[in-house]
């Protein structure tokens, strides 16, 4: 760091540091979730409210446990993106918007995780 | 200064008057849909776990989700879903500089606004 020129140190990252990377981020996980919403939905869809056979039937078919799987691993980092910046938009309280960025990025992976579990034991246990 | 023109002039942008630009509209719309899904989310997660669990207590959530408010939720959350969809597609299209005159942006706020209603009926008559 001492070597460098102010003008290096700060190319590239803005007020916050990082750059563009969460802004680039959310624009990838969006393009992501337009096919995996189309693939996710409709199965869901006709799954919903049929019972467990036809719940365990969908999910254990490989396709549908993918699309599943990869629907919720995108739909929750988007999330997570996405009420992040929410929290920083509208809440100035330093301790509240501190303790609001913890707990939304940890019950997003919570969250994002327990979905993604459960479709594998569906899959692997049918 | 006398204010010769005084209770005659122009009051705009008044707050008690003042009404949202359908641009303003669908912006905050895309926000508030995003956060509204978390919901969904939540519910979706816990059916997925409930299914994984077992079928007893997956009859227990599946029958809470198809209740009158968990179809009402997940009603709302599917148009919300259309709707951050198709605005967000039309943020991605922002974001290349395009489409951004502002007769294009009120002329595409009524077909993302009409067409999240028409694909949320369409889904529904699919699913059901």
């Amino acid at each position: 760091m001492g070597y460098r020129t102010d003008y290096a140190r700060v190319h590239g990252h803005g007020a916050a540091g990082e750059g563009v990377g969460h802004w680039w981020s959310q624009r990838l996980t969006s393009i992501a979730l337009v096919p995996l919403t189309l693939l996710f939905i409709f199965p869901f869809g006709r799954a919903l409210g049929n019972g467990h056979e036809a719940f365990v039937a969908t999910y254990s078919n490989l396709w549908h446990a993918l699309v599943a799987v990869l629907f919720m691993a995108a739909a929750f980092a988007h999330l997570m993106q996405g009420l992040q910046v929410v929290i920083e938009d509208y809440v100035s309280t330093k301790g509240l918007r501190t303790a609001l960025l913890i707990a939304n990025t940890l019950l997003c992976w919570a969250l994002g995780i327990a979905g993604i579990l459960s479709v594998a034991t569906v899959l692997f246990s049918a | 200064m006398a204010d010769v023109n005084r209770g005659n002039r122009p009051l705009s942008p008044h707050l008690q008057v003042y009404r949202l630009p359908l641009a303003a509209i669908t912006s905050i719309l895309n926000r508030i849909t995003g956060v509204g899904m978390t919901l969904a989310a939540v519910l979706i997660v816990w059916w997925f776990a409930a299914g994984a669990f077992s079928a007893e207590y997956f009859a227990t959530v599946d029958g809470l989700l198809t209740s009158w408010i968990g179809n009402l939720i997940l009603f709302g959350s599917l148009w919300a879903l259309w709707y951050h969809m198709l605005n967000s597609i039309r943020h991605l299209i922002w974001d290349t500089g395009r489409m951004m005159d502002v007769e294009i942006v009120e002329k595409s706020s009524y077909v993302v606004l009409g067409a999240s209603v028409v694909m949320t009926l369409v889904t529904v008559i699919i699913v059901i």
